[in-house]
Parts: structure tokens; C-alpha cells; sequence
């Protein structure tokens, strides 16, 4: 871990640390408190419950935000109800314009949403500023194109919209899921009504303040702060004909349970367990690289993430060698910092989960494995994390831990690494390492996973639909295929 | 399976070049990427050019190069920047075999080496005993380092014994003198090629291994030399041996050079940050480097009239 300093004048003796080299924040400006976005402003709320928003990585309070009640929620869903009409009747070049205007201002804006989505979600600057920005701008600009071009995605269809869809998004990718949402919704002639996760609502506040700049009608976008129970609220409310759940199966199961019989269409993204199964004919360095981005990306809160490593037996030594040699490497710290690769766990909370299974693996007999380092005083923070001697039947290999811890386990045949990797009551992606064209489409027939990346891991192009088998959810986000949740086909 | 398992057995070259891993192309290119974006400041930096300077080559290598045009950048090489002892002098000037005498008599008394390219540079295309005679003559000339280039037309067509059994011949013939093998990376066509003769020239005794002659398009990437430090880095774990790595060709701002810091940095780790182990050749890096220097230390820019074109 490159965390040590060692400062010295005498350039001869100085190691090669990185200076400190933070992203600004001067241009940043955070509200002390929010209201909600209902009707094309932000309104005075009918809630008087308000919690704080905290940096993780110095649990300095952010902003204050509102706990929406019944009312607020009703209120919201209800200006939804009322833009759906007009909306929905809007020429779809039209609708496209504001979905284009709507991507354009979020690059034109990169800079300070990259950077709020660090200070309110703990993750590195490089990848808020290279991965989650980029692509929810992609995704509007993807589907901004299909708004006009609907008859042609669904041949000798006609496709309507639903009506309001509710949606709830979780922590990890704030305002990446935000667009994953919005975009297809708005795209089909839907109107929202969305709940950002608790502990990360101020980029879609700052979206909220987006979509006035972009003069999007009132009441098409409304934006609801909370926790739980606004999320059951919003999802649960007459009006939603639609409801777009990403976050835990637990909640999922819930959702669904209690929507069952009312009509509504749901699409759930739920939890992961994914494997990255490495052959023996795979290509190490790179293999040890998509490892590391598969788990360790942003601190493993990925619901895709790779962490179940299946690796072949017969190089599992200098793979792990490898790997472990690569994590010493990372460098953990001030998310801030343009050189951080792993920045804060996003809550005390999710902090206390990760420790917890952590322990229980040592408890099991699992081997563990941290590279040197040294963690920030302050703030929530787990080191790069590897369990060998693991079992199937470990908690850690079984449960998704949502933080940046990999389990190893090895296999003698492809027929064994397929059985290992589908062994699990998930099933939202997996990887697959070698260097044989044919094994790849062998694996990718095999595996009960929505997506599985072959030589590479966490890719994500808004073109591509994402989705899972099994307790990851049913239902597809991108691509062609994400607009059909959101249309009626008659 | 693991690469160098038999690396040093000439009688299982075929084994060992078939045992080599290949490199995946996207995942190569993703990972220097994302190198080159790091974020080197302040402190760190000024260390860095340091360093670079410490690490240079310092070439010149033109069909017009005289007596005279050598004398000053031997003179460039061991003060860069005159009234300024802060500064270092490079690692070497690189050469080619014709020169030799008139820079070993500027560089007396100096720490700067001198560099000679050899066995039928850039091309490579000539006869073995050429090839070695040139290594040979070049370092009784007084040549502390011999820069040779293998014979891609061999290495292409299959023939890696013959490629192997000249390196291995040149570094005898260079005796006591450091040897550094060119891969001229540019003409290898994939990073499994490169891969491979980064294996190959290592297997048959080179002190470093070198992206480019300078004369082929393109020339040192970062991509490719992160496949060849990884090539370095499964050598070292195998036999024990450090190999030294040299970037050569195009970089030429204090930025690229920095950017290769960090993947050599990130690779093989700060025991390679020596001039015993990397050098980056470069025929125009140093002004700019100079000026960076200049730039951290004051926080303003100079004008070019301020550095010594050599």
C-alpha cells in the first residue's frame, strides 16, 4: 500500500510516492438543506423530518435532506400523473430534444457531479470521473436516439407508455442508476417519480436542478428523498403502474410480495454473487487486472462484482502470486485524491456487514489475506481483502458481501468450473479467462448469469442490456431491451 | 505452464517459446491507460525528472553526426544544465560504433557512459559474423554498453534459434560491457510477439531489454512496455536475474516520461528505478525535462533561448 510518506529533500534517497494531487472542491456548491423536487422545483416539504448526508470518507455531514412523508410522495406521484399526459401525447423528436439537452448539460457538468458523487459516496475521483459520469450521460444520449424510433425497435407492435413509473436506485452507482432509470422511462413517454438511495441523494438532487436547467416540463422528472419507508411508499402508491427496483434481493423480495396482484410491472436488479473463472491458457497479467476490477472497483459495492474467483488448479500458485503482489499496489485513501484506487466504504452501517462476514470466514477457516496498510483515522474504510482455503459452503462464498473482498477457489475441468460457478442462488454476471474462442461461447452457453464478459470484467456500454437469473432480479436495463419495461406492447 | 521453467535450456527453445503466456491486447492497453492517468505533483515530480535525467540515454543517432556534433552532447550529457550543479548528469550517450572514440575522450573523468548501437543497427540485416565483429570492435573502442537489434526477419519467420544463438554470441562478444537487446517492438506486429522475444533475448543473456531503434514507427509505446515489464517481472520471479528495461523512440516530453516512471513504478516496483535498471532513451526529452524542472522549482515557465540546445 502506497500510503506511507516518507518525505526527504535529498532527491537520491526519496521513493517514488505520488504528492498528494486532490481534485478541487472550490467550485462546488452543496445547499445546507434540500427540499424535494415535485412538479418541475424544489418544494418546501410536507415532512418536517429531515437526516443528514455524510462524506464517508471524513463523516463530515454534507447536507441536510428531507425524510418524505405520505403526503410528499402522493404530491409527487400526482404532478407525475398530471405531466404523463402531455408527455406521453409529445411529438417523440421532441421528447428526444430534452432527453439530448438533458445528457449534454450532465457532461457540460461532469466536473461537479463527478465530485459530489465522491464526497457523498466515498468513491475515487477516477472512477466517478471516468466510469459513473460518462456513462449516464451515454445512456441518455442512447436512449434520447430511441424516443423518436419506437415502432422500429418493436416491428408490427405498437408501443405505449405505462404511465408514472416509480423507481428506487441504490448507493453504489447514485447517479449512474439514476440514469439507467430515467433515461429508457422518459425515452418510452413515461413520467417518474424517483427515490435516491439514503445515504447518496445529492447527485440526483443536482439532477433535479439539471432537469430545470434543461426546461424539462414539470412533473416528467420528480425526485424524492428518504429511506425505506419513502421507497415502500413510492412504489407501493395506486398511481405507479410501474415500479424499477435496483438494490438488495431482501428488499426485492419484499417489493415483490407486495405488489403482487395490484398490476403493476416490476423489473428487479438485485444482489450478486458473480464468478471470474480463470483457465490455465488465460493471459495472467491481464487476467490479474480484470480480477482487480472486478472486485475491487469501486470498494467491491458492485452488484456485478467478480467475487468468487475460480481459478484452475494448476495455476492457482503464480496467479495468486500475482494477485497478491498486484494488490499491494492499490492505493487506498482520499477518494478525492486523483491517484486513489480504493476509496471509503459508503456507510458505517455497510462498513459493520463487511467486518462481519469478513470475520465469520476466519471463523469458517478461511485463509485471509490484506496487503500492508494503513487506514484513514477517520471515515470508513476496509483494506483490498483475499480468502483462500475457502469452501462452497462458506458464508463468504455464499453470501454477497458488498465490499471489497474476493473468495479463491480452484477447479480441475471447465464441467467443474461451470458447476462451482452456478452453484449459488444468484446470478447477475460472470467472467470467464482464457485464451480459447470456443471455451468462451461454451462458457457463456453454460453459465446462469445475465451477463458474462469473456478476457475483461465490469464493462458497461449503454447499448448492452443488464440483468439477472435467479434471486439478481428478472428484467434487462440497456440496450434495446431495457425500453420494453417500460412499454406497452398492443 | 509458468513461462521460464525451462528458460535457460537451449535445448528446449521451442518448449520455452511455446510455453510462453500470451498477453490479451485489450486488457494491456486498458491497464497503461489507466497508468498514464496518474496524477504525478509537486514533490514527486521534481523527483521523477530527477530521475530521468539520472536514467537518459542521451542519443544521437544520424548519418550526419560528426566529431563536432558528438563533442556537444557529450558536453550537453554530463552538465545539462550549465551553472546549475543541481541538475545531474544522464546515465549515457548513445552512439553509433564510428563515434565511440570521440565521445569516450569528452566523457573522461565523467560518470556518463558511452552507449553503441551495434550489429548492423536499425535493420539488423547482416551477416552473424558482422554482427559480432561489430559488437566486439565496439566495445574495445570503449564502449561500456552495446545497444544491438535482433534479427526480426529470423524472429518472424520462426527461426528463434537463430535469433537466441546471436544474442548469445554478441553478449560474449561484448565481455565486460552491459548489452542491450532491441526488439524494435514496432515490427513485431502483436504484445505475444513481444512477449515472446522479451523472453527470448532474456533467456540468452540480455543485461536489458529495449523497445525501438527510433527508426520505425511506432516506436516505444506504453502498452508495450508494460508487456515487456511483465515479461521482466515473470523472468526475475523464475530465474532470480534482474533485467533492465529501456523505452527508445518518441518520447520526448516530460510527461511521457513520467508516464513510464509510473508503469515501471507500478510494475517492477522502486527497485527498478535505478539507471542500472531502466533508461529511457531520448534525443529531445532533455530541454523539456529541464524546463519542467525549472518550471516546479520557480512556478513559472521559461523561454526555450534559457536551455542549451546541446
Amino acid at each position: 500500500m502506497a500510503i506511507a510518506k516518507r518525505q526527504t529533500t535529498d532527491l537520491s534517497r526519496q521513493t517514488f510516492d505520488y504528492a498528494p494531487a486532490p481534485e478541487s472542491i472550490d467550485h462546488i456548491k452543496i445547499e445546507p438543506r434540500y427540499g424535494l423536487f415535485i412538479g418541475g422545483k424544489m418544494v418546501t416539504p410536507h415532512s418536517k423530518k429531515r437526516f443528514p448526508t455524510i462524506n464517508p470518507a471524513t463523516e463530515q455531514k454534507l447536507a441536510e435532506v428531507v425524510e418524505a412523508d405520505e403526503v410528499d410522495v402522493d404530491h409527487a406521484v400526482k404532478a407525475a400523473d398530471k405531466a404523463f399526459d402531455s408527455w406521453s401525447r409529445m411529438a417523440p423528436s421532441r421528447r428526444a430534444r430534452y432527453i439530448f439537452r438533458i445528457s449534454r448539460i450532465l457532461q457540460e457538468r461532469a466536473r461537479e457531479l463527478a465530485v459530489v458523487e465522491t464526497m457523498d459516496g466515498g468513491k475515487p475521483i477516477k472512477e466517478s470521473r471516468d466510469v459513473d459520469i460518462p456513462l449516464a450521460a451515454a445512456h441518455f444520449f442512447y436512449y434520447g436516439g430511441w424516443a423518436d424510433k419506437l415502432e422500429w425497435a418493436f416491428p408490427n407492435r405498437k408501443p405505449r407508455p405505462l404511465g408514472v413509473a416509480g423507481q428506487v436506485i441504490p448507493w453504489n452507482f447514485p447517479l449512474l442508476m439514476l440514469a439507467w432509470k430515467i433515461a429508457p422511462a422518459l425515452a418510452a413517454g413515461n413520467t417518474v417519480v424517483l427515490k435516491p438511495a439514503e445515504t447518496t441523494p445529492l447527485s440526483a438532487l443536482l439532477f433535479a436542478d439539471i432537469c430545470m436547467q434543461a426546461e424539462l416540463p414539470p412533473g416528467v422528472v420528480n425526485i424524492v428523498t428518504g429511506g425505506g419507508k419513502t421507497g415502500s411508499l413510492v412504489v407501493t402508491h395506486p398511481a405507479v403502474k410501474k415500479v424499477a427496483f435496483t438494490g438488495s434481493t431482501e428488499v426485492g423480495k419484499l417489493i415483490q410480495r407486495s405488489l403482487a396482484g395490484t398490476g403493476k410491472r416490476l423489473t428487479l436488479e438485485l444482489g450478486g454473487k458473480a464468478a471470474n473463472i480463470v483457465f490455465d491458457d488465460a493471459p495472467l497479467d491481464q487476467a490479474v487486472e480484470g480480477i482487480v476490477n472486478g472486485i475491487y472497483f469501486n470498494q467491491g459495492h458492485v452488484c456485478c462484482a467478480g467475487s468468487r474467483l475460480l481459478v484452475q488448479e494448476s495455476i492457482a500458485e503464480p496467479l495468486l502470486e500475482k494477485l497478491k503482489v498486484r494488490l499491494g499496489t492499490l492505493r487506498l485513501g482520499d477518494p478525492l485524491d486523483k491517484n486513489t484506487d480504493i476509496g471509503a466504504i459508503n456507510s458505517k452501517a455497510q462498513l459493520e456487514k463487511i467486518q462481519g462476514l469478513v470475520e465469520s470466514g476466519i471463523e469458517e477457516g478461511a485463509e485471509i489475506y490484506q496487503p500492508e496498510c494503513k487506514l484513514p483515522e477517520r471515515g470508513y474504510w476496509f483494506p483490498p481483502t483475499l480468502f483462500t482455503n475457502v469452501s462452497q459452503s462458506y458464508r463468504i462464498v455464499r453470501e454477497e458481501i458488498f465490499g471489497p473482498v474476493l473468495s479463491v477457489l480452484t477447479f480441475r475441468t471447465p464441467a467443474e468450473a461451470v458447476e462451482k460457478a452456478n452453484n449459488t442462488p444468484y446470478g447477475l454476471s460472470a467472467g470467464v479467462w482464457t485464451d480459447k474462442g470456443s471455451r468462451i461461447l461454451w462458457m457463456a452457453e453454460k453459465m446462469r448469469a445475465g451477463v458474462v464478459w469473456a478476457n475483461t470484467f465490469n464493462r458497461f456500454d449503454p447499448t448492452s442490456p443488464f440483468g439477472g437469473y435467479k434471486e439478481s432480479g428478472f428484467g434487462r436495463e440497456g440496450g434495446r431491451h431495457g425500453l420494453l419495461p417500460y412499454l406497452e406492447l398492443v | 505452464m509458468w513461462d521460464m521453467a525451462t528458460a535457460l535450456s537451449l535445448s528446449h527453445l521451442g518448449s520455452l517459446m511455446r510455453g510462453v503466456r500470451s498477453v490479451d491486447e485489450v486488457g494491456a492497453d486498458e491497464r497503461a491507460a489507466s497508468l498514464a492517468k496518474r496524477s504525478i505533483k509537486k514533490s514527486s515530480k521534481l523527483w521523477a525528472l530527477d530521475l530521468a535525467i539520472r536514467c537518459m540515454d542521451l542519443t544521437t543517432l544520424e548519418g550526419s553526426d560528426t566529431p563536432g556534433k558528438v563533442a556537444a552532447l557529450c558536453a550537453k550529457g554530463i552538465r545539462p544544465k550549465p551553472g546549475d550543479a543541481s541538475i545531474p548528469s544522464v546515465a549515457a550517450i548513445c552512439i553509433y560504433p564510428a563515434r565511440i572514440a570521440d565521445a569516450k575522450a569528452h566523457l573522461r573523468g565523467s560518470s556518463v557512459r558511452v552507449a553503441s548501437v551495434a550489429t548492423a543497427f536499425p535493420s539488423g540485416q547482416s551477416f552473424t559474423s558482422i554482427k559480432i565483429a561489430e559488437a566486439k570492435e565496439a566495445v574495445e573502442a570503449g564502449a561500456d554498453e552495446v545497444d544491438m537489434v535482433i534479427d526480426r526477419g529470423a524472429f518472424l519467420s520462426g527461426d528463434h534459434e537463430k535469433v537466441y544463438d546471436e544474442i548469445v554470441a554478441v553478449k560474449e562478444a561484448c565481455g565486460p560491457a552491459d548489452l542491450k537487446v532491441i526488439l524494435e517492438t514496432g515490427e513485431l506486429g502483436t504484445y505475444d510477439s513481444v512477449r515472446r522475444a522479451s523472453i527470448l533475448a532474456m533467456a540468452a543473456g540480455a543485461d536489458f531489454i529495449k523497445t525501438s531503434t527510433g527508426k520505425v514507427q511506432p516506436a516505444a509505446t506504453l502498452p508495450v512496455s508494460l508487456v515487456m515489464m511483465e515479461a521482466i517481472r515473470d523472468f526475475v520471479r523464475e530465474t532470480g536475474r534482474p533485467v533492465g528495461f529501456k523505452p527508445a523512440g518518441g518520447i520526448r516530453t516530460s510527461k511521457q516520461a513520467i508516464a513510464y516512471l509510473v508503469v515501471l513504478y507500478e510494475t517492477l516496483g522502486a527497485d527498478w528505478m535505478t539507471p542500472e535498471r531502466f533508461r529511457l532513451g531520448a534525443s529531445t526529452l532533455l530541454n523539456d525535462v529541464l524546463m519542467q524542472i525549472e518550471k516546479e522549482r520557480t512556478g513559472a515557465y521559461q523561454s526555450g533561448d534559457y536551455f542549451t540546445i546541446d
